[in-house]
């Protein structure tokens, strides 16, 4: 029987707000020592008050709008109760019945095809601390206690491991373009737990779930849904039943395990966060946050292949980072030239230069603009632009520059060039024979000891015309 | 409405206590109790009215996100029974 994958997402992302969700401390706690951002909020102290941070409600907004979401008017917070040692009030201030965005929907390309993925909501909670294993105990870091999270919940629309890694390299650019998340999952400032079960195709009744969890990276997503899909398929096939399970992957070996969990099912017992009175958002906030919304991804692609002339395929690479895109865009205009030879240059050797080193070398618009001018001007030759864009890259000489210190200046010069060109003629007499006998061919060679004299030089279009023009006086001649 | 014993070992365990037999019965009668006394509230017929999410007259207070100065890891870690590497050291936590 054949089967198909439903897979439903729970992304969480930390809001790149300055203070906590809920109290004044810093919020950007990434590598900090233990316990330094804290207060008596955030660790749960009895009688601390919350008070919601209004930057992060506007992040919220935001976000809301960019998945196409209906924004609440009115929205409250919840008691999410569990115990757990990271988590110091014994419950994490959540959103339950009233999130603040809903019903929205976001649309993914993969391997050609597009696809709608409903998000079913979009809402406001606050991070739990940190726990570390160390032999017989635990130690407890509450830095992370308290930084805002946006919680995306979407619809079990996505149908393939494939699907799922566009849907959160899609959403990932989208909190970027926002400037709301650094999104970054490697340093767990985007956490992702998918759910997934099988059907047999065609059928309209989900299967048994599991939920995955252990996912640092959006590679590890993919690879772990690849391995329960499969994991899944063979216990179908065999016959056997899917454990509703919580399965933990494992990055080392490569594959999923049940992780322990206790008998009983979750229950939170969510009731309304009595701290804290609800929150009510006005059209006229909505309406000011969407006209200062960035243009997204999508619009940007459109403009691209509007604006540049360029395909379809090159706007997208080009705009799936915004570092990358605001690159081409300034490289563009500072180049004035024909805006496809700088997306070649971008996506080609400096996407190649960046993969090698995994830094963001030190290239800049300007810089890229002023090589492929020398290109364009023959002062280079394409394939010394490269090694000269590499020694940009690592160095962060100039263009110009580098081509003065290192005399890679094409030979342009008539003079010059039509003396290596007779120069090479009079070395080579046997082959000059060959050629007036009739075999041309032999011109390229002849072409080759000219580009050898001048150490690879010499302007090939300018040098073979020289070289052309002699071959044909002798011709007469003869 | 009369809790059995089962959902009292529910609730026990998601507290976090261990109650022994003789406490199941005890606290199953005061708890049952409780809930029968609040249970007269259902006798109200409330479909005209909206849930409460708050008994406060107010709403939407918020605060702008500027960073305040924190508590120094030394005043944290006093109030901890333990404590180790700058952390609160807690029993080891199964996952």
């Amino acid at each position: 029987m054949e089967y198909e994958a439903v897979i439903g997402l729970e992304v969480h992302a930390q809001l790149a707000t300055r203070s906590k969700m809920f109290c004044g401390c810093d919020a950007n706690v990434f590598e900090a020592k233990p316990n330094t951002h804290t207060c008596p909020v955030c660790t749960g102290m009895p009688g601390a008050l919350p008070v919601i941070n209004e930057l992060a409600v506007e992040y919220a907004i935001m976000a809301g709008l960019a998945l196409n979401c209906q924004i609440a008017k009115f929205t409250k917070w919840d008691r999410k109760n569990y115990h757990y040692p990271d988590l110091p009030k014994g419950y994490q201030i959540s959103q339950y019945d009233l999130p603040l965005a809903r019903d929205g929907w976001l649309t993914i390309e993969v391997n050609g095809y597009q696809k709608r993925v409903d998000i079913r909501r979009a809402h406001l909670e606050e991070d739990t601390g940190k726990s570390s294993h160390a032999g017989d105990h635990s130690l407890v870091d509450l830095n992370r206690s308290g930084v805002p999270l946006l919680e995306v919940v979407t619809e079990p629309d996505l149908r393939s491991a494939e699907e799922t890694y566009a849907f959160l390299v899609t959403l990932r650019s989208i909190l970027r373009y926002l400037g709301i998340s650094t999104a970054d999952m490697e340093k767990g400032a985007m956490r992702c737990e998918p759910n997934i079960s099988l059907r047999p195709v065609g059928a309209e009744e989900y299967g048994r779930q599991t939920e995955i969890k252990n996912l640092n990276s959006f590679r590890a997503v993919r690879a772990a849904l690849a391995y329960e899909i499969d994991r899944q398929t063979r216990i179908l096939e065999s016959g056997g039943r899917v454990e509703r399970v919580t399965m933990g992957w494992d990055e080392q070996r490569g594959v999923t395990i049940p992780q322990r969990s206790k008998e009983t099912a979750e229950d939170y017992r969510y009731f309304p966060e009595p701290d804290l009175p609800p929150l009510l958002i006005g059209q006229e906030w909505v309406e000011r946050v969407r006209a200062q919304l960035p243009e997204l991804p999508d619009a940007r692609k459109a403009r691209f292949i509007e604006h540049y002339g360029l395909s379809a395929y090159d706007a997208g690479v080009l705009v799936a980072d915004k570092e990358t895109a605001d690159f081409y865009e300034d490289a563009a205009r500072a180049y004035g030239g024909k805006p496809k030879t700088v997306s070649n240059w971008v996506s080609g050797e400096l996407f190649r230069l960046a993969k090698e080193s995994g830094a963001a070398g030190g290239v800049t618009p300007a810089g890229l603009a002023e090589l492929v001018s020398l290109v364009d001007r023959g002062a280079i030759s394409n394939s010394t632009a490269k090694e000269v864009l590499a020694e940009m890259y690592r160095s962060g000489e100039a263009a110009g520059e580098i081509v003065a210190r290192r005399g890679l200046a094409q030979i342009s010069d008539q003079e010059v060039l039509e003396a290596a060109v007779v120069q090479v003629l009079a070395e080579n007499p046997e082959q000059v024979q060959q050629y007036l006998a009739g075999k041309e061919t032999i011109a390229q060679w002849l072409m080759g000891q000219v580009m050898r004299a001048t150490r690879g030089k010499a302007n090939p279009q300018v040098a073979l015309a020289l070289l052309t023009r002699q071959l044909d006086a002798r011709k007469e001649q003869s | 409405m009369r809790l059995t014993l089962a959902e009292v070992e529910h609730i026990a365990e998601l507290a976090h206590l261990s109650l022994g037999e003789e406490e199941k019965v005890r606290y199953r009668e005061q708890l049952s109790a409780i809930l029968e006394y609040a249970q007269q509230l259902q006798e109200l017929d409330t479909d005209a009215v909206s849930p409460t999410a708050t008994v406060l007259p107010i709403h939407s207070v918020t605060r702008p996100d500027n960073p305040q100065p924190s508590m120094g890891q030394d005043d944290l870690l006093s109030n901890a029974p333990a404590s180790a590497d700058g952390m609160f050291r807690v029993p080891v936590i199964l996952e």
